[in-house]
């Protein structure tokens, strides 16, 4: 199996609490009210469980042959145990008594057991319930598992769902499938969920084909995409758009002039750029239709020509150091120029494979226009954390037309006990993991008055049948 | 066209959805020279679908239309020929991702049963992965191989037809997830071990009732799996409506006609605040429930090896 290397991006797991952490020597890691290094556990499976032992090093946790030698004495119901609070023979301090000698935490729950006065008239179930507490509480134990959208996303849910907009990870799952997403799709996902819905997307793709990410603000943001691992080879066709083009990018105007991010280098474009747009916009308007490909190579060859130009100039201050941090500068805004066009290329070709959404904005207008990016006969999905925007959406789409199949849906997910003459559902479920809209798109037929949408209407919900719902509001 | 790579246009030989309308559809696989009856009429393959883009909307000869979809697993799930109880996306979607499935995945299934999950699976663990799903009974893994070539993935699944409860899979440490959809899977639990790889990997077993669910989450602890955990996943779906309500009349229009409790969404009872009070009503949006969900299909249980 896969083990365990420095620099590795890891999940420790104890009980059902996650956390991702990255391997590093002598790092110190709080995890459950344990402080700990994983320098030991470099070189193990994952999968693996450890023991903290003291001084916080990790152990590999050996195999316990169960104590089962001694016939197993209980009761058969409680009518005769008292809640004195003096069950517990060992007070607070004998307790932490031992737990400061460095005694392991399983002679520390057989002592309490058999300090335990109660315990041998406890039911057989009722014994088993207060071994595993006590082993949860003192048996310090923690396993290292390799990332992966099951577990970081049950991980984000449970420890930061703000984050992610409570996006719970079944509700992911169902906008993985109803996307269609696989290896070789050319994907546009604009999510603001940390990054995971990027990284679950990356996950079912494994690096086959291309993903357009688009983002609100400076810049993408993936801190829950970084936890996954992935080799480097998955990011060389995962692309990024920003949001405040797109509106550019449709309606032809689009230039590479003012990028969103870094207020510092948007300062140094400021004064070249008005001569640059207006150039950029002539050629548009000549070749309205013209290929992305070749629009990249002029341009390209402008912008190096810029850079000469700020070369001269910086000659003349002779201020080497600040010349060379500005040249780096340029290059790293040339790299990202190109690939914004690279981006906006891959977005006028007008032939994704489909949409995720799921963000904290209102869907609608993402929908509308992202919609525009997508080739007939595709899925789209769109996660929302409230259902009312998503009535507003499913409307508005039905409006614009070149939709079909739409469905609004939320998953319920129910987690279960089972154990021989135990078996129940779990006392607490989540109580919402968001909604969804999915839906296919298909050929819009623009000019024309669009008839088919109202078809599609009647189609979907007949006429007599909404009449009657209107008539008898339930 | 195939269910794991996406294509333009309508090929001959192509397995296409001809949607109708909401719930719907119907497969067509796409041949020169044949016809297709619909409600709306007929679709001539030639001519009517043949070199057109996948999302076109197409009339049929009665004047009505309709529009051809590229094949997807989903949309196989919604119209595939039933031979049996098949699974559904919302299930395929949990058991996808709890067994973390992805490209170059080795997955073994059983029953194949109608091939629902299978479609689904294959398509994840396409181009790199593999698919060895068993069936025992040998019509059913017969029509299931046939499917697999007409669908172009004939290269990611391996179909064989004997009983995994006392045979197994037919192979042994190769698999990074197992799924069990039989009667009684505590009998194939051992069978699914030796499937695994020897460093671990995930199982999945499907289960109608609790009973099967007890032995099943037994054996597995027998096993030696860890991480046993089941789950039911159900979905709600519901229809977007306006709803008007109507405001009751408390008399209040003759006491008084100048204070209006409620801001009325439609506009025609706006222009006219008495008629509102008498007989207004107040529109709104609303996700109704369907009338009749499903409410279980199966427990999900899942675990590791390690």
């Amino acid at each position: 199996g896969a083990r365990i290397r420095e620099g590795d991006c890891a999940v420790l797991k104890r009980d059902e609490v996650f956390k991702a952490v990255s391997v590093l020597r002598r790092r110190k890691i709080i995890f459950e009210k344990q402080w700990f290094y994983l320098d030991n556990a470099i070189g193990h499976i994952y999968g693996t469980t450890f023991e903290v032992t003291s001084g916080g090093n990790l152990q590999p946790k050996q195999e316990v042959e169960e104590t089962t030698t001694e016939t197993k004495e209980a009761g058969t119901d409680n009518r005769n145990i008292v809640d004195d609070g003096k069950s517990q023979k060992l007070t607070h301090d004998d307790i932490k008594a031992l737990k400061d000698k460095g005694i392991k935490g399983q002679e520390i729950v057989q002592q309490l057991i058999e300090n335990s006065t109660t315990f041998r008239d406890k039911t057989e179930f009722a014994q088993d319930k207060y071994i595993k507490k006590k082993k949860k509480k003192y048996e310090a134990v923690i396993t290292i598992v390799k990332p992966s959208t099951r577990i970081l996303s049950t991980m984000y849910y449970a420890r930061e769902p703000g984050k992610i907009n409570h996006l719970r990870y079944d509700t992911l799952a169902q906008m993985l499938t109803l996307g269609n997403i696989h290896a070789g799709n050319k994907m546009i996902v604009m999510e603001t969920c940390a990054g995971l819905v990027l990284g679950a997307v990356m996950e079912r793709m494994g690096g086959y084909g291309s993903i357009i990410q688009m983002y609100p603000g400076g810049g993408p943001v993936r801190a829950a995409t970084s936890c996954f691992g992935f080799p480097k080879a998955f990011f060389d066709n995962l692309h990024e758009f920003p949001l405040s083009k797109v509106q550019s990018l449709l309606s032809g105007t689009f230039t590479t002039e003012t990028l969103p991010a870094d207020p510092e280098e948007n300062a140094l474009v400021e004064e070249e750029s008005n001569g640059l747009s207006e150039e950029k916009q002539q050629e548009t308007e000549e070749e309205p239709a013209a290929e992305a490909p070749m629009e990249i190579n002029p341009t390209e060859e402008q912008d190096t020509v810029d850079i000469n130009a700020e070369d001269v100039e910086f000659k003349e201050n002779k201020e080497k150091e600040n010349k060379e941090n500005v040249r780096e500068k340029q290059i790293k805004q040339w790299e990202r120029r190109k690939k914004l066009k690279e981006a906006a290329a891959l977005l006028r070709e007008k032939n994704a494979d489909g949409l995720i959404v799921a963000s904290k904005f209102h869907p609608t207008p993402l929908l509308l226009s992202l919609l525009e990016f997508v080739a007939p006969s595709r899925p789209f999905v769109v996660y929302c954390q409230y259902k009312e925007p998503l009535l507003e959406c499913y409307t508005k789409l039905r409006e614009r037309g070149g939709v079909i199949n739409l469905k609004l849906s939320e998953s319920w997910l129910r987690n279960y006990q089972v154990l021989p003459d135990r078996s129940h559902p779990k006392l607490t479920m989540s109580g919402g993991g968001g909604y969804l809209l999915s839906g296919i798109t298909v050929l819009l037929e623009r000019g024309k008055p669009d008839c088919s949408n109202s078809e599609a209407l009647s189609m979907e919900e007949p006429a007599a049948k909404r009449c009657k719902l209107q008539e008898l509001p339930c | 066209m195939s269910f794991v790579e996406y294509g333009d246009t309508i090929k001959d030989g192509d397995t296409a959805i001809v949607f109708l309308g909401h719930e719907s559809m119907f497969p067509v696989k796409v041949q020169h020279g044949t016809v297709t009856q619909t409600k709306y009429g007929v679709i001539r393959h030639s001519t009517d679908l043949i070199g057109k883009k996948y999302g076109s909307k197409v009339t049929c000869s009665k004047g009505g239309w309709v529009f051809i979809l590229h094949p997807t697993p989903e949309l196989w799930t919604m119209n595939l020929p039933h031979r049996t109880q098949i699974l559904y996306s919302t299930d395929i979607s949990i058991i996808t991702m709890m067994l973390e499935l992805k490209p170059g995945s080795i997955v073994c299934e059983s029953g194949t049963g109608s091939g629902s999950l299978s479609h689904a699976l294959i398509r994840t663990v396409a181009p790199t992965g593999h698919l060895y799903t068993v069936e025992f009974h040998q019509q059913r893994a017969e029509k299931a191989r046939e499917e697999f070539r007409e669908h172009g993935v004939e290269h990611l699944v391996t179909v064989t037809n004997q009983d995994v409860c006392k045979n197994g899979f037919g192979v042994s440490n190769i698999a990074d997830a197992v799924f069990l959809d039989i009667p009684s899977p505590w009998e194939a639990i051992g069978h699914a071990k030796s499937a695994l790889k020897a460093e671990g990997g995930r199982i999945c077993s499907f289960s109608p009732c609790i009973e099967q669910v007890q032995r099943t989450c037994l054996a597995m602890e027998e096993y030696g799996f860890t991480e046993i955990n089941t789950l039911e996943i159900l979905l709600r779906v519901y229809n977007v409506r306006t709803i008007s309500l109507q405001i009751p009349d408390l008399g209040k229009a003759a006491e008084d006609n100048s204070s209006i409790g409620f801001d009325s969404n439609n506009p025609s009872h706006q222009a006219s605040p008495c008629a509102d009070l008498q007989q207004g009503t107040v529109q709104f949006k609303s996700g109704v429930p369907l009338r009749e969900v499903v409410g279980h299909t199966g427990y999900l249980t899942f675990a590791t090896k390690s």
